[in-house]
Formats: C-alpha cells, structure tokens, sequence
C-alpha cells in the first residue's frame, strides 16, 4: 500500500511538469532545410538554401501555445548550386554576409489556425534589420525513431519583403519566399 | 642572360607588349564589371570575355616563362640596388599573375562547373577546396589585382625613368 502511495505521488509529480512545459527539441541540421526562392525578372525563380543554422522548438500538442521556435543563421552558407551567383548574392550588392554574417528568428507567440496549423509569429534579423513576422507553419508527424529517439517534424514558410530588410530591390525581385524544414530530437 | 644583347628578341618583346595589353585591359573590365547592374546588357557578356582572355593569358604566360628560360636576353641596367629591385620586382610580377590566375579560376569553379574559353573549349572545374572558396579567392583576385596593377605601373615609370633621366638602353631593348 505504501509503495503503491509512493509510485503514484512521483508519477503524478512526474506527470504535472510535463503536462505544463511543452517538450524541447533540438533541431537535427541533417533532416532540415532552410530554403528560399526568389522570383528571378519575373519569369521564373531562383531557388537556393543556407546550409549552415542551428535552432530548437518547443512544443506539446496540448499546449500549442506554450511553443517555442528558434533559429540561428550563418548568411555565408547561401548556396544557390552557382558560386559566381553566391559571391554576388553574399555581396554588399545584396545579402552582405561579410558583414552580416548571422541570421535569425526567435518566436515571440505561437497560435493554432483554424485549419490545424500553427501561426508562429517572430522576430526575424537578417541584414542587420530585425523585423517582426508570421510564420505559417504545421506539423507533419511526430514519433518514435528507430534509433531510440523521439522526433517531430515542423515546416513553415513565409515572404520577407527586401525593402523592410534594407535590401536593394531590383527588377521583379521583390520578396523571398523561405520554406523552412525542422526536424527535431526531443531532450 | 647574356650581357653582350643590346635588345629582347622578338618574341620576348610581342610576349611582353601582349602581357601588358592583358594586365591593362583584364584589370579595366574587372574593375568595370564587378559593378554592372544586374540588368545590363554587358553583365552576361563582361565576364565571359574577362575568363575568356584571361584564361589564354594563362596559357601565353606558361609560354612565356618557357620562353624566358631557353632564350637569352640583355642584361639590367642601373645601379646594385636598382638591379636587385628590378630582378624582384619582376619575380613579384610573374608571382602576381599566377596569383590572379589561379585565384581567378578558384572563384568560377567552386561550384564545380568548368570555365567556357569564347565557347571554344571548357577548361574543367575542380570544385571547393575550402569553405566560402568563391568569396576567398574572390578576395584574394582583387587585391592581388590592385597589387599589379601598381607595381606595373612602378614597372613602366621605372623604365621611363631610366629612359628620360639616365638615358640608358633600359626602355629601347624592349622596344
């Protein structure tokens, strides 16, 4: 009976914490993706990615507000599969990685949609200016990996505008669409 | 080198007239291009031209250096210290290019893509060697560009010198 008492104090004791703080998850670089796409003189797109970040989520379904994302940026790792274009795009004619050489979003609230997304609203620094976005976002899964670990996978997207980053518009190239893959290892 | 020639044969002479015409005219149209607008006509075409050219020049200065060593020429001219700085200088010339070159070349195949001579032939990339390869060696390709430049013009003021004030051979062997 005693034991009986113990087990189900420290369960429950367990249980509370849990059900309160969402689950922290460390982004594993190697199944995610941080992706761009710029419309390239309005005839078709250049797509391309940043190859180098790191970030950590929080999250627990039960508790979609208690959410947490955020992502840390190397702005040299641009890679858009030409290098002549990355030294141009890392250039102070565009991105300025030399002097801008970090980027990130840090999530100030996440919401539900209607539709069973997740609206991750954030501030996001890139080119030296910190501005404050929406990130529409959802979870694809979540689950126990083969390897002994939990994961669970979010993808989000938004526009930038250039002009609100201090970036020189040119031609049709006016925004930047990121999509954004994370796979997190639960802590 | 022989001491007894008054001048440069001539095919040290048409190497190294050609040699200046590409030092001058690779380092304009880089100096130009590197600020095209994106919507220029010439922002496909500068390029192109500049790697075309400079990659023959590549080829012309093997040549020369070849050259240079099974040919004679006339000695330098000047005072110890004016002979010793002209023998440097003209190392650190032939140092510069080679830097130019291979830097040049490091920007453009850091993707692994090769480098299209006039749409001749395709000299074939190598990929990266090191991290941010493009931006590096793209470093590299402009000062080492501004570095020759100089010296090449401290070269030419040095044989007008020589030629203006001690009225010596050192301008007209090259002539």
């Amino acid at each position: 009976m005693k034991k009986v008492l113990i087990a189900s104090v420290l369960s429950a004791a367990m249980a509370l914490p849990m059900s309160a703080i969402a689950a922290d998850y460390k982004v594993d670089t190697t199944h995610a993706f941080v992706n761009f796409k710029v419309s390239h003189l309005g005839y078709s797109f250049i797509q391309g990615r940043f190859n180098k970040f790191e970030g950590q989520f929080s999250y627990d379904d039960k508790n979609v507000a208690a959410s947490k994302v955020s992502i840390n940026l190397d702005t040299t790792s641009l890679d858009t599969n030409h290098a002549e274009r990355d030294k141009h795009l890392k250039s102070d004619d565009y991105i300025n990685a030399g002097k801008f050489s970090t980027a990130k979003f840090v999530s100030t609230s996440v919401a539900e949609t209607a539709d069973g997304g997740l609206a991750i609203t954030g501030d996001m620094t890139f080119h030296g200016v910190t501005k404050p976005v929406v990130v529409d976002a959802k979870v694809i899964g979540q689950g126990d990996d083969p390897w002994g670990n939990y994961r669970a996978g979010l993808e989000g997207t938004t526009r930038l505008e250039l002009a609100d980053f201090g970036m020189n518009v040119k031609g049709a190239s006016t925004y930047v669409d990121l999509d954004i893959v994370l796979e997190g290892i639960r802590q | 080198m022989s001491s007894s020639l008054v001048t440069y044969n001539k095919l040290a002479k048409l190497l190294h007239w050609f040699s200046a015409i590409m030092v001058i005219g690779l380092f304009a149209a880089g100096y130009w291009m590197v600020d095209l607008s994106y919507y220029s006509e010439w922002y496909q075409t500068a390029p192109h031209w500049h790697k075309s050219f400079g990659l023959c020049f590549v080829v012309i200065t093997l040549g020369r250096l070849i050259w240079k060593l099974v040919s004679n020429g006339p000695s330098i001219e000047g005072s110890a210290f004016e002979k010793k700085a002209a023998t440097y200088a003209h190392y650190l010339i032939y140092i510069l290019l080679f830097t130019m070159f291979l830097s040049g070349y490091l920007i453009s195949t850091a993707d692994g893509r090769g480098i299209a001579i006039f749409n001749w032939i395709e000299v074939p990339g190598l990929g990266s060697f090191i991290e941010n390869q493009e931006d590096l060696a793209g470093q590299v390709h402009e000062y080492a560009a501004y570095i020759l430049i100089g010296l090449s013009g401290l070269h030419a003021l040095a044989a007008l010198k020589h030629h203006f004030i001690d009225k010596d051979n050192t301008l007209k062997k090259m002539l």
